[in-house]
This record gives C-alpha cells, sequence and structure tokens, in this order.
C-alpha cells in the first residue's frame, strides 16, 4: 500500500507543476496589470510603468516563460510567491487568509461527509419509510440549489431573524466579532457561532450528494450475501450493518469524495464572498478585478494543493478501506 | 439521441418482446416523479419562450413613474428599482438560462462521450494522455479558470460562455465512459467488428457509443440542471452572463441586496431556478430507473 500511494504522490507532483505552469501563464496572459497602472491619476510615465511591472515580476513584456522561472525559483527555494500588485507580500496576505478557507473547507467538507454517509445509510435501512422519504426530498430540493443561493437564504433568514428580534440572534457577517472582551471560551464560541450559517451552507450541499450515493451503494449492500453470512455466523443486525456493511457501502464515497471537494471548492469560495469572510475566494475575485497575476497565482496554487490533497486523501482511505484492493 | 437509442440493442431478444424504447417509455410514465418533472419542464420552457408576449412591458425600458412597486395586476412581478418590469425580465433571464443549460449539456456530453471511448477503446498512449489532461483539468475548480479568462471574454457574449462551461464540464463523465469502454472492448460483437475489419472510429460510433447511451443520456439530463445552476453562480459575481445580457444569475445578483426588504425582486427568479433544476433532476431520475437493466423492474 505504501508503494501504491507513493506512486500516487509522485504523480500528483507531475500534475501540480504543470497545472501550476498552466495557471501561471493563463493569468499573465488574460489578465492586464499594465492599463492597471496606466489607468492610474495622474497617469505615470511609460518608463515607470514599465520599470513598476518590471519590479513585480509581472512586466507582459518579459518572455512569459522567464517571468514563471523568476517566481518559481523564488518560490522553491525561498518560499517566496512574489509581490502583489500594491507591492504588498503575498505570503502575508497568503498567511492571513489561509486559516480563514481551510476552517470552512475542512469543517464543511467532512461535516457534509460524515452527515451525508449517515444520512444515506440510514435511509437505506428505513428504504421507503417516513425517514427515508423525508430525506430523499430534503436532498433533492438541495441539489438543486446553488450554493450560493443556499448561502443567501441562509442569510435573509439571519437578517429576518435580526428585525424579528432586534439584535443579531445567528452573526452573518464576518468569521469573528472585531473586538470582542472575554477569554478563550468566549473568543471560541464566538468562532463557532459565526461558522455555523457558511458551514452550513456547505455542509448541506455535502449532505445531499454523499446520502444519495450512500443510499444506493448501502442498498446493494444490504441484500448482499455476506451480509447474511455475517449474520448467520451469530453477529446482530446492527453489528452485521456496521462491521460488514458500511464499511463496504462506503468505499466508493472515497471517489465522491475527490469530485464533490472541487465543487465545495467553489461553494466555499462563494459562501465566504456572501458571508464576508476575508478568504482565499474573496481575494481571488479581488484580485481577478485589480488584474493581480500573484495573488491570483497564488489562490490557484492553493486550490490545487487542496484539490491533491483531497484526491491523496481519498487514494488512501479507499486502500486502507477496500479489503479486495491489495496494491 | 433517438435514433441512437433505437439501434441500440446489442443483446438478442425474443421476437416477442416489446420493443426497448416502449419499455422506457412506460417505465418513465409509470414514475411519477419523472412526469412531473418533465411537465414542469415543459411549462417553464412555454414560460420563457412565450412569456415575453404575454406582458406588454419590455424587459430593458425603464420606468421612473413606477419604481419598485410590489406586484401587481400591472406588473405581475413588480417593479425594480429603475422601473424595469420584473417578470419581463425574469421571464427573459429564465429562456437565456435555459438555452445555456442545454447547449453546455450538448456540448460537454458530446465531448464527454468521445474522449472517453477514445481513451477507452484505443487504450495506450492515447489513454495515458487523455487521461492526464482529465487530470490536469480536473485540478483547479473551473469557476477559477473561467473568472481567470472572463475578462478577455467580455465582448464575445454569452456563446463564448458557452463554450467556456462546456470545456470545463466534461471530464468525469469522460472517465465513466472509458471505463465503461474498457469493458465494452472485449465484448463478442466489438471484437467481430474488429475482425472483419471495420475502422476504429465507426466501432466507436456504431458499438461503443450506443451502449454507453443510457448513461449518456441520464448524465446529460442532470448536467443541464448542473450547467444552469453554474451559470447562474458565475453571473451572480460578475464573471459569466453580461449586462445588457439578463440571465437568472445577473437578476439574482442584482436582486439580492433589496431581497430582505424588497422580496420579489429575489425570491422569483430564485424560485423559478430551483424548481427548474428540481424538475430536471426528477427526470434524471426517473431515466435512470427506466434505462438500467439492473433495475428492478427491468423484466416487463
Amino acid at each position: 500500500m505504501i508503494g501504491y500511494l507513493a506512486r500516487r504522490l509522485g504523480y500528483y507532483a507531475v500534475l501540480l507543476v504543470v497545472a501550476v505552469f498552466l495557471a501561471y501563464a493563463l493569468a499573465s496572459a488574460a489578465l492586464g496589470p499594465r492599463t492597471y497602472f496606466e489607468a492610474k491619476q495622474p497617469r505615470p510615465s511609460a518608463a515607470a510603468v514599465d520599470r513598476q511591472l518590471t519590479a513585480l515580476n509581472i512586466n507582459d513584456r518579459t518572455p512569459v516563460t522567464t517571468r514563471f522561472g523568476v517566481w518559481a525559483e523564488d518560490l522553491v527555494l525561498h518560499g517566496d510567491l512574489g509581490r502583489t500588485i500594491h507591492d504588498t507580500s503575498v505570503n502575508e496576505e497568503f498567511g492571513r487568509r489561509i486559516w480563514v478557507s481551510l476552517r470552512l473547507l475542512l469543517v464543511g467538507s467532512l461535516l457534509g461527509m460524515a452527515l451525508g454517509v449517515a444520512g444515506g445509510a440510514w435511509s437505506a435501512v428505513k428504504q421507503y419509510r417516513l425517514p427515508d422519504r423525508a430525506l430523499t426530498i430534503l436532498s433533492f430540493v438541495l441539489l438543486s440549489m446553488p450554493v450560493f443561493l443556499v448561502a443567501l437564504f441562509l442569510k435573509n433568514g439571519a437578517i429576518a431573524a435580526k428585525d424579528a428580534t432586534g439584535r443579531e440572534v445567528i452573526p452573518f457577517v464576518g468569521y469573528e466579532t472585531p473586538g470582542l472582551a472575554g477569554g478563550v471560551g468566549a473568543h471560541l464560541a464566538d468562532w463557532g457561532l459565526h461558522l455555523l450559517l457558511p458551514t452550513l451552507a456547505l455542509a448541506l450541499g455535502g449532505l445531499a450528494t454523499y446520502s444519495r450515493y450512500q443510499r444506493s451503494t448501502m442498498l446493494d449492500v444490504l441484500g448482499s450475501d455476506y451480509l447474511r453470512t455475517a449474520e448467520a455466523k451469530g453477529l446482530t443486525r446492527n453489528r452485521a450493518l456496521l462491521k460488514h456493511g458500511l464499511r463496504t457501502a462506503v468505499i466508493p464515497m472515497s471517489t465522491m469524495f475527490a469530485y464533490n471537494f472541487l465543487a465545495l471548492f467553489t461553494g466555499a469560495a462563494f459562501t465566504e464572498t456572501i458571508f464576508a469572510w476575508h478568504g482565499m475566494g474573496e481575494w481571488f475575485i479581488q484580485a481577478i478585478n485589480e488584474q493581480d497575476v500573484n495573488a491570483v497565482v497564488a489562490v490557484n496554487l492553493f486550490a490545487a494543493v487542496t484539490v491533491l490533497a483531497a484526491g491523496f486523501l481519498a487514494d488512501a482511505l479507499h486502500a486502507a478501506l477496500d479489503p479486495r484492493v491489495r496494491y | 439521441m433517438t435514433a441512437v437509442l433505437d439501434t441500440a440493442p446489442a443483446e438478442p431478444k425474443s421476437p416477442a418482446a416489446p420493443g426497448r424504447g416502449r419499455l422506457v417509455l412506460t417505465r418513465l410514465l409509470a414514475a411519477r416523479g419523472a412526469t412531473a418533472g418533465a411537465v414542469i419542464v415543459l411549462l417553464l420552457f412555454l414560460l420563457a419562450f412565450a412569456g415575453p408576449y404575454l406582458t406588454p412591458w419590455d424587459y430593458a425600458t425603464p420606468n421612473y413613474t413606477a419604481i419598485r412597486q410590489p406586484p401587481s395586476a400591472e406588473h405581475w412581478f413588480g417593479t425594480n428599482g429603475i422601473g424595469q418590469d420584473v417578470f419581463a425580465q425574469t421571464v427573459r433571464g429564465l429562456q437565456k438560462s435555459l438555452v445555456i443549460g442545454l447547449l453546455v449539456a450538448l456540448l460537454s456530453t458530446l465531448l464527454a462521450g468521445l474522449v472517453g471511448a477514445c481513451a477507452g477503446y484505443f487504450g495506450g498512449w492515447a489513454d495515458r494522455a487523455l487521461m492526464f489532461l482529465v487530470d490536469l483539468l480536473l485540478i483547479f475548480p473551473s469557476f477559477l479558470i473561467i473568472a481567470i479568462v472572463s475578462p478577455k471574454l467580455k465582448g464575445a457574449g454569452w456563446l463564448a460562455f458557452v463554450l467556456l462551461l462546456a470545456l470545463f464540464n466534461w471530464m468525469i463523465t469522460a472517465r465513466v465512459v472509458r471505463s465503461m469502454t474498457l469493458s465494452l472492448r472485449e465484448r463478442e460483437f466489438v471484437r467481430a467488428a474488429r475482425y472483419m475489419g471495420v475502422a476504429p472510429f465507426r466501432i466507436i460510433l456504431r458499438h461503443i457509443l450506443p451502449n454507453v447511451s443510457s448513461f449518456l443520456i441520464i448524465d446529460a439530463t442532470v448536467t443541464v440542471g448542473g450547467a444552469v445552476m453554474s451559470e447562474t453562480a458565475l453571473s451572480y459575481f460578475g464573471f459569466g452572463v453580461r449586462p445588457p445580457d439578463v440571465s437568472l444569475g445577473t437578476l439574482l445578483a442584482a436582486g439580492t441586496d433589496q431581497a430582505p426588504v424588497f422580496p420579489w425582486l429575489f425570491y422569483f427568479a430564485a424560485g423559478l431556478l430551483v424548481l427548474f433544476v428540481l424538475a430536471i433532476n426528477l427526470i434524471g431520475d426517473g431515466l435512470r430507473d427506466a434505462l438500467d437493466p439492473t433495475s428492478d423492474r427491468s423484466t416487463p
């Protein structure tokens, strides 16, 4: 298994390098930092603009391979992601925002998966009865809503609650109350409360997607011979379901997790913007509007690494869970 | 698609058995969810294309004497901040979103079928190269790439946006088609065709694709809904359809901030969006049951 995982890791590394180069080339070709500087008042001279662009390593008159070479060398040797268009450090901004985004991505994806697997398995066991029907309807409606719409509905609900009661019941702006007094406990509670709506917006989508698949794989497993054998050798129905049924039924979920993470990442970017979280997604949208090449590439790098990490996690999960697979 | 379906039967069957097309149709009609979904989708298409003729108002003309009016007999969905009729706008936006969804589903499914079947059938280097491409495109959430490219496409209009959405939407389907092709390739009828000297692309078109068509039809259906959702999300953040064009996404973007006070600016568009995708998903689910040979109602 270690050999298999190492091979996957090597493949992912190759993919990452090619993908990051393509993203760099694409961002350099599509964005126009030169127009950003030329639009400044008073308009700087052409030579000054050129100097500025060269200093930031985003001059479109330097060949893109040369620019990428400089950027990659700085990244590999010094861990430096370059300068933003405002001549501040990309690393600093990156460091400030990464935890905001990761908090949302981690809690959202894991919670969505846990809820979905549990809900789907329960649904399968209760097939065609009330819990199954209710969950099916709920997930159908949720699957028909883009994440940003779910987020907007939640936010509008929170606004309505605020208008009705006269105070902010559930916070819907930002990820902490600025200038909050009190100890660690108060801060943690504050974080958790702020995390509630954005996480819910992401996790509900996960619940809907996973539970549909989990339900159908679980149904396949429920009719299988080995489950009957497990019961025949003396396990209770519930123990057999947990030990033999769920484990097999979860295996296909590991592949789903990798694919679903892509959608989740996009959803998180939208959710951040809607709930005014200063995370990577918000930064990305801002950077595109400001023609900030290095910041855009940095967010792409972050996306690629998290997506590949999710893929690797799925591979590991698959290898660990599937008794038939011996690599 | 239907022509492909009719030529699909690969397994020998007794002459008395009803045709596969009939069987699928009977099963679809028996599934109430799918029927309801189909009716809703038809009605929404009717609304989108006949709606503009039902109202005397134009979607773009402002009317400064009727600003932010609630729904009434005159303005069915009310008016917005510069007095444009929200019904006319919503119908127009729905039309654009539906057309985008259909086109994206069609293009991306075609692409997925071709790439997946080629990768699976030819194997070797072609397979490895195509799958590397798939993996590469799957590294970035498509939103990131589309958002980067979109400023360049400002002048190119919504068709360029359709191409872009389709271009980043086929990879997962292609993977499934590939793995289905891998097992089809070893089946007797494909081998027989190969040994008779049928050209590879002809085999792919005549023998492989018809046999994955059930999956492709289901997938294309669900993709229509997915594409409409991507369209609205990207347009909402200003990376998709742009004014003066309207789509459900641009309407939602314009109405969001005012939703708590002027709900008609937001909830009509939101409701239609959810209704459409829900109906599409119901059809997809019904199709899956009807087309799946392993489903429990498969033997008539």
